[in-house]
């Protein structure tokens, strides 16, 4: 394989599974040519006039959607771990013997660690989505059989609408659909929320199959599947373990130390005056990040003022803010509690769900990502020049995807709040065992033992220098990890590359090798 | 063959590792590594082992860690403890020490809030300075099983050199008796700032930790004071409170502990506390009487902020200074209604101010407006304003 050294130093192949691709090149400099994907004509001609477009199984339709050796199958993940549908086109596709399938989810959860025995076999040959726990130890070992290639959710829309990876059937499970193949997460069983990591799926792919086990007469309104995409629809007992899609409540963190570092986050935030009227900000369904939002409500309620607009995962927490009236519009991709599904169904006006092509999706005529004012997110690690790796650990294994992670770094001021060790492994580090962001799109480190200002941040640094925070550089906090828990050795890893991380253009940004076993 | 072991491995016991040691006759060390962080520790661990046991001059031993990323000084902490069940030895392994834990404290430093970290419980102690508390108290008595005071002794002294309380003051809480004074040994030479005395009923038992605290101090050289602080959780202690509180000038405060106290009295302990008020004000009393500080007791509800605070306002109102803390979060809320109001801060700014102006006039009297002020009530004014954090 020949490898080359990419803009930010990482060796990077310029070919995987037999397929040319590009090394990154740096922030904004690859510039794509040419046309969108775009499936085969359809003709009304071939769908019944009725409009009912149900077949008996899941089998069924999947066998006169043509599947065969070596298609490229994809899934949403909004069913999260309680999805049981995914696991189902494997084992139809291992009972009729079919080999080299490629999986595109748009995330994996640790219920579908159930794929591995189909990677072992043959009948998957790789993943290109997320390789979360199970799925990416085995990846890390070294065990698939072809590399897989993991991607931001805007870069799976930008690869999906380009043409990088076409999708061959693509299987939608709705929690509520009609027989012509509209669909929503509103209500049902298994009812998630939206749907929008679905769009690129339906828009895209040669054949589409919606799977529900909610099936009600024409129209399912709102559409967030649109039928005029679907071949096939399947009714299903169940398509989802209710509790193990959406929390019963999503909690705020009860740990002193994450506290902490939320409430720092949050001050840091008021310090550099990013809290104001009309201010924007997305973060995740964590313990940390929703009391981050706590703070944010209880400081717009204390003042009177207003956020514009939220984008992300949505909660009990931000639907609150919503109802309080301290939030104007919620833009929801993914849907992370009852009450939130409750809110999205009642509030439509300015709860609407939206899809990943609006939010984060870099080939299109700009994203959501630019606009917004906070941006909290995680990582497993942060290296002294503020690269961020999320998805191996230090141990070098890879145990998670890149969710929206990379797409998020754009806006205006991304926060990173993070212990700074987790069970005597510092999150602070020289080289991050897998480089999936750029340190120059990354703003700010808060932890516990003080917040690090990215250098290149002067004006932050400016703001916030006599509010009485705990500032210190990256290395400064970097010795006090080590301090408290020693220098950790470097994992080993073998030449084998397991799976590229790719940019949100689609270059290249780093591998991940298999972990030298000891 | 006997086995030591020392240490904790559950799944909550972050920062913790159970040891396990047999000593052979030959062989040579045979260590076992079972770690969550072998990938990155397991040389570092091996070499902490060998470290020890070569300090100890244990030649051939089976060893075997199940850890939970412990830091060294927990790891050094656990095997000494398991190679002190098995020989007789004077021998310490000591981690390296921080230069900010060999300092002392002052006799009136604030002590609103103080943290309690049960000895033997590594993951809470890393974190505990870094809520802003005005001390931590390391906890040898109740909070460790009996059979665990060994381990936790020595884990806590330990803790005293290796972790960074972040400006906390650093008390101990030791046990009673003759354990107590064994817990000195151990924690006096590590430079503790303060001495928590359970059960504290008579000035004999008082006069015994000072003898010990004194002792220690010239033997091991510590230049700084170590303070006192008797925990009255009696009757008896209560009617003998002022008299503890007056037997050494290395007392700085009294503080109450009502769990003991009512289950003395023969009382179940309420909310509104009608059951303590005579022992608190007590307390206070013979406190205020000796010119220290009256500390009273936790509040348990760690999920009831508001009666925390309304708790903190009845005990300042009382008289008391500071309270007990059992989770970091407590102490945001037990400063904020310790911190005085408004009011009493302008009141407080103009009485110093008057008291300033006078001094640089070579003033015998203070006086502001037409009230003349008595030297103990400028003292309170400068308290208050230290309280509220104002530059005097």
């Amino acid at each position: 394989m020949k490898m080359v050294k990419n803009a930010v130093g990482r060796m990077v192949p310029t070919e995987i599974n037999g397929e040319k691709v590009v090394p990154f090149m740096g922030i904004g400099k690859h510039r794509p040519t040419g046309r969108k994907h775009a499936p085969t004509i359809s003709t009304a001609i071939d769908y019944p006039a009725d409009g009912d477009k149900r077949v008996p199984s899941l089998k069924e339709a999947l066998i006169r959607s043509g599947l065969k050796d070596g298609m490229v199958i994809s899934t949403h993940h909004h069913l999260r771990n309680g999805d049981l549908v995914a696991n189902q086109i494997f084992d139809i596709a291992a009972e009729l013997g079919v080999k080299d399938l490629v999986w595109l989810p748009s995330a994996s959860f640790p219920c579908h660690k159930e794929i591995i025995k189909h990677l072992e076999s043959g009948v998957v040959h790789h993943i290109e989505g997320s390789m979360n726990g199970p799925l990416g130890r085995f990846s890390s070992e070294g065990k698939m059989k072809g590399t897989g290639i993991l991607r931001s959710h805007g870069g799976r829309y930008q690869a999906i609408q380009d043409g990088e990876i076409q999708i061959d059937i693509a299987v939608l499970a709705a929690p509520t659909a009609d027989p012509f193949g509209n669909g929503h997460g509103l209500e049902g069983p298994s009812a998630c929320g939206g749907l929008g990591y679905a769009l690129a799926d339906y828009q895209y792919a040669e054949k589409v199959i919606v799977v529900t086990d909610n099936l009600i007469k024409f129209p399912a309104i709102p559409m967030q599947i649109v039928g005029n995409y679907v071949d096939f629809v399947v009714e299903m007992d169940k398509i989802g373990i209710p509790e193990l899609i959406v929390s019963g409540t999503t909690q705020i963190t009860k740990s002193p130390d994450r506290l902490l570092i939320a409430e720092l986050t949050a001050k840091f935030c008021d310090a550099a005056g990013l809290i104001k009227d009309g201010f924007s900000f997305q973060m995740g369904a964590g313990g940390t990040s929703l009391s981050i939002g706590l703070f944010f409500h209880e400081m717009l309620k204390a003042r009177g003022i207003r956020a514009r607009f939220a984008v992300g995962g949505s909660t009990q927490y931000s639907t609150k803010m919503l109802e309080d009236g301290c939030l104007d519009y919620m833009l929801d991709a993914q849907t992370f509690d009852l009450e939130a599904v409750r809110s999205m169904r009642e509030n439509r006006q300015n709860h609407p769900d939206i899809s990943i092509f609006h939010c984060y999706d870099y080939h299109g005529k700009g994203n959501f990502t630019t606009m917004m004012d906070v941006m909290i997110l995680g990582a497993t690690e942060v290296d002294v020049n503020f690269n961020g790796n999320v998805v191996t650990h230090s141990d070098g294994y890879l145990l998670h995807g890149i969710g929206g992670w990379q797409n998020c770094l754009f806006a205006k001021c991304t926060i990173l709040p993070l212990p700074l060790f987790r069970n005597r492994i510092p999150i602070i580090c020289d080289e991050v065992t897998t480089l999936v962001g750029p340190g120059e799109l990354v703003d700010v480190i808060v932890t516990e033992r003080g917040i690090a200002i990215n250098p290149k941040r002067q004006d932050l640094i400016d703001k916030v220098k006599d509010a009485g925070l705990p500032l210190k550089t990256i290395e400064e906090l970097k010795a006090e990890a080590e301090r408290i828990c020693g220098i950790p050795e470097k994992p080993e890893f073998t030449d084998k590359v397991v799976a590229a991380i790719k940019w949100v253009d689609g270059t290249i940004i780093d591998v991940v090798r298999e972990v030298k076993r000891k | 063959m006997k086995i030591a072991y020392a240490g904790q491995h559950e799944k909550a016991d972050r920062s913790d590792c159970m040891m396990t040691l047999s000593l052979k006759k030959s062989g040579g060390p045979d260590i076992t590594i079972n770690s969550k962080v072998k990938l990155l520790f397991e040389k570092a661990i091996r070499k902490t082992i060998t470290d020890v046991l070569n300090a100890f001059s244990i030649e051939h031993a089976e060893v075997t860690i199940d850890d939970n990323g412990a830091p060294d000084y927990v790891i050094t902490a656990r095997l000494e403890a398991c190679i002190k069940q098995l020989i007789d030895t004077e021998l310490s392994f000591l981690p390296e020490q921080l230069e900010q834990n060999t300092i002392g404290t002052s006799k009136d430093r604030m002590r609103r809030s103080r943290l309690y970290l049960p000895g033997n419980t590594p993951k809470l102690a890393l974190n505990a300075g870094l809520h802003g508390g005005d001390a931590i108290i390391l906890d040898l008595e109740d909070s460790v099983a009996p059979n665990r005071k060994d381990e936790a002794r020595i884990l806590v002294r330990n803790s005293l050199r290796a972790v960074d309380f972040y400006g906390g003051e650093r008390m101990v809480r030791i046990n009673q008796g003759e354990r107590g004074l064994k817990d000195l040994d151990a924690v006096i030479p590590q430079h503790a700032n303060l001495i928590l005395l359970p059960k504290c009923e008579t000035t004999e038992q008082l006069l015994e930790v000072d003898k010990r605290i004194l002792d220690l101090r010239a033997e091991h050289n510590i230049k700084h004071e170590v303070w006192i602080m008797p925990i009255i959780e009696s009757a008896l202690g209560v009617i003998n409170a002022f008299d503890i509180a007056g037997a050494s000038k290395n007392v700085v405060a009294l503080a109450i502990g009502l769990e003991d106290y009512t289950a003395d009295i023969g009382v179940p302990r309420t909310g509104e506390g009608k059951e303590s008020f005579f022992a608190r004000s007590m307390l206070v009393n013979a406190a205020k009487a000796n010119g220290i500080q009256a500390i009273d007791s936790v509040f348990s509800d760690i999920s009831d902020m508001e009666a925390l605070r309304e708790n903190v306002l009845a005990s300042k109102a009382l008289g008391f200074d500071g309270m007990g803390c059992i989770h970091p979060r407590q102490i945001k809320v037990i400063h904020d209604a310790f911190a005085p109001t408004e009011q009493e801060i302008e009141k407080a700014r103009k009485i110093v101010d008057a008291f300033k102006e006078a001094e640089k006039k070579g003033l015998g009297v203070v006086a502001v407006g037409s009230k003349m002020i008595d030297p103990p009530v400028v003292k309170r004014a400068v308290r208050v304003m230290e309280l509220a954090g104002e530059k005097i």
